[in-house]
């Protein structure tokens, strides 16, 4: 299915940039639905079932998996030729802002390392400045969104619970799969949180806990359409659940959680309607003279040379960052300021979720009897955002809400995992140091907040004048601020974990700190950066429209985080993939009345 | 445990069945036609680039892309013979022998030591001057008390300087050189250790292990934590 170079005489339907969440998505959706696509990767084609490196341990790697500036997430993390550093693609920060862009330059982008927590956004979240007059609204509402919830949840695979709490929403009967059973940590963080009105419940996470129904789901998700049942049905045959061992991190090459080259791109290809190209960095959308897109060019990498590839629509998905610099860096007459930047909000209301976090030490977990603790590798249980109406009634100082991550407890021994032992024991050495850590592993959890980053106008990305990377392509230079509401957010997420901690009879490890600077991590730490061609109903204040259609060229859309008007606290990747599935229905409707392309 | 185990073998025996299928991105053009799934459009043979150079599918095998199976973990060692049977002797202060498992440097956490300070890059390069450095300090104190070098002293000997120089905070200002590489080797020592079998069956981690399903907490944890 792969080939090195497109076909030189043929147009597609569509040229998607970008093989992650929203391309995989888009390529999937289209390819089932007859389009001829040719789907451009910026890395190297990656195989998670011959790459990854299951039931790996640390000793078998070089420095015991220690991370580095190549491997930030560890030896063993499924990221290849990526991180917040590329070799020869540099981007740079204007004086005072220390932002890092995380980029994975590999087939499936980042869904090959991500949390696979996927929380949908709730009523609240697409009409936030309806509610608190801050930021903006979006132009749909989770009406809209939520069937493509459901067949997202279905088609990726989702575990979770049932709960209905506010602004938190449960799926339809049937979707999710079970939770898995809760671990120890998760079980005594309940019992404590509980009397605190801190709700403890199961997470939502694309993993598989039990194997999908290959029957029955591809025709409800593809109804009269049997190529897309009969694809969908191979793919899913060919995923197993999940065995509860080995970190998701490292890839799943059985496939039980969700990466776009286990679960979108085999059923993709497999539809003998996708041209795919690695090694190809999308550099600028091309414009026909009547104002409609025509292609892209590209650099192929391998060979250093420039191509131009030609579609009836273009698609772009490679990344919200990226996607704001392909857009920047499409100048032409007709387009002076960049394709699709008639309103210049292209790379502006740049987001990224606030990050603080927290550990403890437990007095109860020291001294129990071995049990395992791996699980489904993410977490089985997690607190989601709770003080909805203290918020609004003004009480917190600070507008928007966060859930909780934690776990902790007696997790598989890497590199560094027992230097804390000097600081509990004293310094101990000998046969105190080993019965030191007989007695505390184990003994640790952590908490990490994840809460909702408000746009501003001091936050965004644009070309930077004078810096290209190693293809010649203009690089993008980035700005940041946190607003006092994300500062406040982050004090008081320490603050809870610290209650937390300490209601489990705990001891905090670290300083609390009531200077959020001091809190909250970098922009971009927590890769979740969305928001630089925003959606709206009025083409003035927005870029894309309420289907992620470009307001100035109509066969141009956006499926990656690029299209967020806000950033909820719900980690963003299965909000793209809903949207980008919405987005292609549009599309198809859209070609079907000969609207576009 | 709780819950049934999936066997490890039958659970290679699923990898190995998948790794059997079809690799995703591994095919060269010309397989296309043999791959294609009945039904979908035939390829046009002239559509093909006539020379297609190969796509890059698998690792580099560099430090940005290495490969993630057969990892490559060579770089020349850097400490010498004398050195290393000084660190062999202090990982052994740090972790000995005792009834429940083998002592540091007989699971060889003094090779870990010496790959991680003969790794390159500049933290490293750092931490190869403070244990080089302290295993020379460690040697001339050794001189100093006992007249000997470390790996000649009595077990009560070590002692008494690992005593000085086992906890920074409370180390006297003309031990506090010591104390800060003996924090490195600690900790270097507490890594090098319990990744290992030997290490892990210590502190009984029993984890990365197939299971079929997965069940609460066994009910004597559960017991212990007030669970019910």
């Amino acid at each position: 299915m792969i080939q090195s170079s497109p076909k030189s005489q043929t147009t597609y339907d569509a040229i998607i940039v970008g093989s992650g969440a929203g391309g995989g998505m888009a390529a999937y959706q289209l390819a089932v639905n007859g389009l001829k696509v040719l789907l451009l990767e910026a890395g190297r084609s990656y195989d998670p079932v011959r790459e990854t490196p299951m039931f790996k341990l640390p000793r078998e790697a070089p420095l015991r998996g220690a991370g580095s500036r190549e491997k930030p997430f560890g030896f063993y993390d499924a990221t290849v030729d990526g991180g917040w550093e590329v070799p020869g693609e540099p981007y740079t920060n204007a004086p005072g802002t220390d932002f890092r862009w995380w980029r994975a330059r590999m087939l499936g982008g980042r869904t090959n390392h991500w949390g696979r927590i996927s929380l949908r956004m709730g009523e609240y979240d697409f009409k936030p400045k309806t509610r608190d007059g801050l930021g903006a609204d979006w132009p749909l509402a989770y009406q809209d969104l939520a069937p493509y919830y459901d067949r997202t949840e279905m088609l990726i695979g989702v575990y979770g619970g049932d709960d209905d709490l506010e602004n938190t929403p449960r799926s339809s009967p049937g979707v999710l799969q079970p939770p898995p059973a809760p671990r120890a940590v998760e079980l005594l963080t309940r019992k404590h949180a509980a009397p605190m009105g801190i709700p403890v419940i199961p997470a939502h996470l694309a993993i598989m806990t039990q194997r999908q129904d290959a029957n029955r789901l591809p025709k409800l998700l593809h109804p009269g359409n049997p190529l897309a049942q009969r694809v969908l049905r191979d793919s899913m045959l060919q995923r197993q659940a999940c065995f509860y061992a080995t970190p998701c991190g490292n890839g799943c090459s059985i496939k039980a959680n969700f990466q776009s080259t286990t679960v979108l791109l085999p059923p993709a290809l497999a539809t003998g309607n996708v041209d795919l190209v690695p090694d190809a960095m999308v550099r600028e959308v091309t414009i026909g003279r009547d104002g409609k897109a025509t292609g892209v060019h590209y650099i192929d990498k391998r060979t250093r040379t420039d191509r131009h590839v030609s579609a009836r629509i273009v698609v772009l998905a490679a990344s919200a960052a990226e996607t704001a610099r392909i857009l920047l860096n499409s100048k032409s007459a007709r387009f002076p300021n960049g394709v699709s930047n008639s309103s210049g909000l292209v790379g502006k209301y740049l987001m990224d979720t606030v990050g603080a976090g927290i550990g403890g030490q437990i007095p109860a977990l020291e001294g129990l009897p071995p049990y395992n603790n791996d699980g489904a590798s993410g977490m089985h249980m997690y607190v989601p955002w709770w003080l909805y109406k203290e918020q609004l009634a003004g009480k917190l100082g600070f507008a928007r809400g966060y859930h909780i991550e934690f776990g902790g407890g007696r997790g598989q021994p890497g590199n560094g995992s027992f230097n804390f032992l000097e600081g509990v024991t004293e310094g101990a050495y000998g046969k105190a140091y080993k019965e030191a850590a007989r007695r505390y592993y184990g003994s640790y959890v952590w908490f990490d907040g994840r809460g909702e980053m408000i746009p501003n106008e001091d936050s965004f990305c644009e070309i930077d004048p004078e810096v290209v990377d190693q293809w010649g392509i203009p690089v993008l230079r980035f700005t940041w601020k946190w607003s006092d509401h994300e500062l406040k957010q982050a004090v008081h997420m320490q603050q809870t974990f610290a209650q937390i901690i300490e209601a489990m009879g705990g001891k905090v490890q670290g300083t609390v700190q009531t200077d959020g600077n001091k809190a909250i991590a970098k922009g971009g730490q927590i890769i979740h950066e969305v928001g630089t061609c925003r959606m709206g109903d009025d083409p003035r204040t927005s870029v894309l429209n309420p289907y992620c259609q470009s307001w100035d060229v109509k066969n141009l859309f956006v499926t990656d985080g690029a299209p967020f008007v806000s950033n909820a606290d719900k980690n963003p990747t299965l909000s793209i993939l809903a949207l980008a599935w919405r987005t292609t229905d549009y599309i198809l409707d859209q070609l079907s009345k000969r609207e576009i392309g | 445990m709780a819950h049934d185990e999936l066997p490890r073998r039958e659970a290679l025996k699923t990898l190995a069945a998948a790794a059997s299928l079809p690799i995703l991105g591994a095919l060269p053009a010309e397989a296309d036609a043999q791959q294609a799934p009945a039904g979908a459009a035939p390829r046009p043979a002239a559509a093909q680039p006539a020379q297609a150079p190969a796509v890059r599918t698998g690792p580099r095998g560099d430090a940005w892309d290495p490969d993630l199976i057969n990892p490559k973990k060579d770089w020349p060692r850097k400490l010498t013979a004398a050195e290393m049977a000084t660190l062999a002797a202090l990982a052994d202060m740090i972790i000995p022998a005792d009834e429940k498992s083998p002592s540091a440097s007989a699971v060889g956490a003094h090779h870990y030591i010496n790959e991680h300070v003969s790794a390159p890059g500049a933290s490293y390069e750092r931490d190869l001057h403070r244990v080089r450095g302290g295993v020379s300090w460690l040697n001339l104190e050794s001189q100093k008390r006992f007249q000997r070098s470390f790996v000649r002293l009595t077990s009560e000997q070590r002692t008494a300087i690992c005593d000085d120089i086992c906890y920074p905070p409370k180390a006297k200002p003309e031990f506090q050189a010591g104390a800060r590489f003996f924090s490195l080797v600690r900790n270097l020592v507490g890594t090098g250790f319990y990744t290992t079998d030997a290490g892990m069956r210590d502190i009984g981690y029993v984890g990365n292990k197939p299971s079929l399903t997965w069940d609460l907490p066994p009910l004597e944890v559960r017991r212990k934590l007030g669970l019910e």
